[in-house]
């Protein structure tokens, strides 16, 4: 392709990225780097419906002054991604002094915000992203061997959990494990204990989050892994059956190579989707036993008193861990590539 | 000529079969849109279809639980979306924070005659909002299971605690208690209305630093922690819905909770008759021998954007004041609040707030860095609901998020 062409031909694509890719990244890394203006606090005499009383407010018209002289605020360089609610850098130090041993600091740093957070974050990727690829897999090799006939019909009810919007979806399963709802009520009859409670136990909470991720996920990859299936190369099939292999080692030397950069693919989608792990942690008002950075962007946009450089470090934080996630995947498509355009 | 004669007849029969549904609006004229964003219960709707039977031009109102998340944003831009936000004192305080609200003054002086001098929420000497209704948290109970246990309503929360485990004992119910403990604004306003009750301070005088690690401190949280022990183990997942359907169902024997959710606990269309019949107001309870009631006084109240034309003020002002005017206190919405309006007569669902009221109660903090530590209480003591770490290191977190979200926001160096 001529440059010219492929300038005008890259043009939409580029300008769109800059727009609403690069400018939005500009934008948090900025505003993660200040902090609003000292507030200018005065004490004023206040009345509502139960008295009058001299209480603090806001100097409103200081602020203003303050805030047009230097609008971005006050430049704190990396102060917010040290603080407690982030990286928490000098609470660290201070445990890491204060541990006798490696489970107390381990337990101690579980108490700060961010460091919870990633263990939660980091467990459900690792353990949702690896299950919904098998689950696919297995579902799409499922529906392929069906006879004709059904195979529609059951690709439309595959696809329902991915289908139900991932707030309703959690919502619904939400009501079914309450305590009073039927499989709560029925795991409370199978383990004979009243008391158990899905919903009142950390571990059970990210068990039933992360069965609701594989759950929401799997069609995806299903579908992925299905559309790679009417691609086989059928004469290579003959011949692995020609050659006496089972049904099993069909799959495991001709269809799964076949379908390794679909693997890559949906691995790639998945690892950053479920980093960014929110919709169930809302839908089932897990925040107690379970946060992830997305839920603290959300925490810190929806306070009373929102905290918008939190909110933006949290996001600088979050593509950071993003980009720390995928890089061998990118890694390795890279070599591939070279691999390729070097033959 | 005919065509003309059948055009009026037409237009007032039109006119005759609508004015009963347009009676509300009779004298309400506007001349600019209304545009509403608040709260999501009973009483909120009431004010809020005041407003939209206003003719002349269109008022829309969003109304919903999440408002806190969209109102700030929304009338932080120039023209503001929404022309009027309906907030309790606590949320005033982002409003005011933000500077994206109006001074009243001039439009109570043109339109708001009939106003009581308690409903003007006045804020270093200017009007900042209306406020037409109080709520408080108090105690409901079922008469009937306390009279099965043999025990009186609690005046306090030790004996609250006591008839808990008498109920439990008796086998009357798996899960006596009740509560609004879902982990963030829920279980911190839990707290507060607790560490009100002991006597605590919540900042260090004249400043915005927090001290909230102290004895009165950690006896809230043994406390909150002790009544949990009673309530059905998803606790820290029921908001005031969640707990008030648990209620509903005839789980639950006695709890604190929102006098504006006591007409729908009564509602014979929403519960059995057994609990509507027996369910009972309380007066809010005290704490650890003190005198003031471990609960929080608050008002609600409608504000003006600041961000938009003098003429959307002026029939955002008129069109709000329709929706609390005195006429429109019929036997629907009279029950549905304690009104701060004209004409307001107490029922029984309003006691309980009455009650807060009269035993001096304290209103709920309208300081502009209350919200951080509210928010920072909801996330942080759950580790010591759920046992996981002591009362003190929760509060030392509660402080130390406090603290960093202070100093990001400027009101502490």
């Amino acid at each position: 392709m001529k440059h010219k062409t492929f300038f005008w031909f890259f043009l939409p694509t580029a300008s769109a990225m800059l727009l609403f890719i690069a400018l939005p990244i500009f934008s948090i890394v900025i505003q993660s780097l200040f902090t609003p203006h000292d507030a200018v606090i005065i004490v004023t005499e206040n009345c509502d419906p139960f008295g009058c009383k001299q209480e603090t407010t806001i100097d409103q018209e200081a602020t203003r002054d303050l805030k047009k002289s230097e609008p971005l605020g006050k430049f704190v360089g990396l102060e917010i991604y040290k603080d407690r609610g982030h990286l928490a850098v000098n609470e660290i130090k201070e445990i890491w002094v204060e541990s006798n041993n490696f489970a107390e600091f381990r337990n101690n740093i579980g108490n700060l915000p961010f460091y919870r957070a990633m263990a939660f974050t980091l467990t459900f990727t690792f353990t949702v992203t690896p299950l919904m690829l098998v689950f696919g897999f297995i579902i799409a090799l499922a529906v392929n061997s069906l006879h004709q006939n059904l195979k529609g019909l059951t690709i439309f009810f595959s696809l329902l959990p991915m289908i139900v919007s991932p707030l309703i979806g959690s919502l619904v399963l939400f009501w079914m494990i309450d305590s009073r709802g039927i499989i709560g009520e029925a795991l409370q009859y199978v383990f004979e204990d009243p008391d158990l409670s899905l919903k009142a136990s950390t571990g059970l909470t990210w068990v039933m989050l992360i069965v609701y991720g594989v759950w929401h996920a799997a069609p995806f990859s299903f579908v992925v892994f299905y559309a790679g299936l009417q691609t086989l190369p059928m004469d290579t099939i003959e011949s692995a059956k020609i050659d006496g292999a089972s049904r099993l080692q069909q799959v495991w030397y001709v269809v799964i190579p076949h379908l390794m950069p679909l693997i890559t693919f949906v691995a790639l989608m998945q690892l950053m989707d479920n980093f960014r792990v929110f919709e169930p942690i809302v839908g089932f008002s897990a925040e107690a036993h379970a946060q992830s950075l997305s839920w603290f962007i959300f925490n810190d946009l929806g306070g009373e008193t929102r905290l918008l450089s939190s909110a933006a470090t949290s996001s600088v934080l979050t593509i950071i861990g993003v980009s720390i996630l995928l890089f061998p995947v990118l890694i390795r498509t890279w070599c591939d590539f070279n691999e390729k355009s070097a033959k | 000529m005919i065509k003309n004669i059948m055009r009026l007849v037409v237009a007032s029969a039109i006119a005759v079969f609508a004015a009963p549904i347009f009676a509300d609006g009779h004298g309400c004229k506007i001349s600019a849109r209304v545009s509403i964003v608040g709260n999501e219960f009973p009483a909120i709707h009431a004010v809020a279809d005041g407003a939209k039977v206003c003719k002349g031009s269109e008022v829309k109102a969003n109304l919903t639980a999440d408002h806190q998340k969209i109102n700030v944003a929304g009338m932080s831009g120039n023209p503001a979306e929404y022309t009027s936000a309906i907030i309790a004192n606590s949320s005033i305080v982002a409003l005011m924070n933000n500077d994206v609200i109006r001074p009243l003054d001039d439009l109570v002086a043109k339109h708001g005659k009939g106003l009581k001098k308690n409903q003007l929420i006045t804020i270093n000497g200017k009007v900042m909002a209306v406020a037409f209704m109080a709520n408080a948290q108090h105690l409901v109970y079922r008469s009937d299971i306390l009279e099965k246990a043999g025990i009186s309503a609690p005046k306090t929360y030790e004996e609250m605690l006591a008839g808990a485990k008498i109920i439990k004992d008796k086998g009357l119910m798996d899960y006596p208690l009740g509560g609004a403990y879902k982990a963030g604004w829920n279980l911190a306003q839990e707290f507060t209305n607790m560490y009100i009750g002991h006597g605590g301070e919540f900042f260090k005088p004249g400043s915005a630093e927090v001290s909230i690690n102290n004895a009165k401190g950690v006896a809230t949280l043994e406390m909150l922690k002790a009544l949990s022990t009673y309530m059905n183990p998803d606790f820290l997942t029921h908001d005031s819905n969640a707990t008030s359907a648990e209620w509903k169902a005839g789980n639950v024997a006695m709890m604190n909770m929102w006098g504006s959710r006591m007409g729908p606990l009564m509602d014979p269309e929403q519960s059995t008759p057994t609990v509507v019949k027996t369910t009972t107001l309380g007066d809010p309870m005290t704490v650890g021998g003190g005198s003031t009631p471990a609960t929080t006084l608050w008002w609600d109240g409608w504000t003006v954007a600041k961000n938009i034309s003098d003429a959307e003020a002026e029939a955002t002002f008129i069109a709000m004041m329709n929706g609390i005017n005195p006429k429109r206190l019929d036997d629907k919405m009279m029950p549905l609040a304690v009104w701060l309006i004209e004409g307001f007569k107490p029922g029984p669902a309003n006691v309980g707030v009455a009650a807060a009221a009269r035993m001096n109660a304290i209103p709920y903090p309208m300081l502009p860095y209350q919200g951080l530590l509210h928010s920072a209480l909801g996330s942080e003591i759950v580790d010591f609901m759920q046992g996981k770490e002591g009362a003190a290191t929760a509060l030392a977190d509660v402080e130390a998020a406090y603290t960093a979200a202070a100093k990001e926001k400027g009101f502490l160096n």
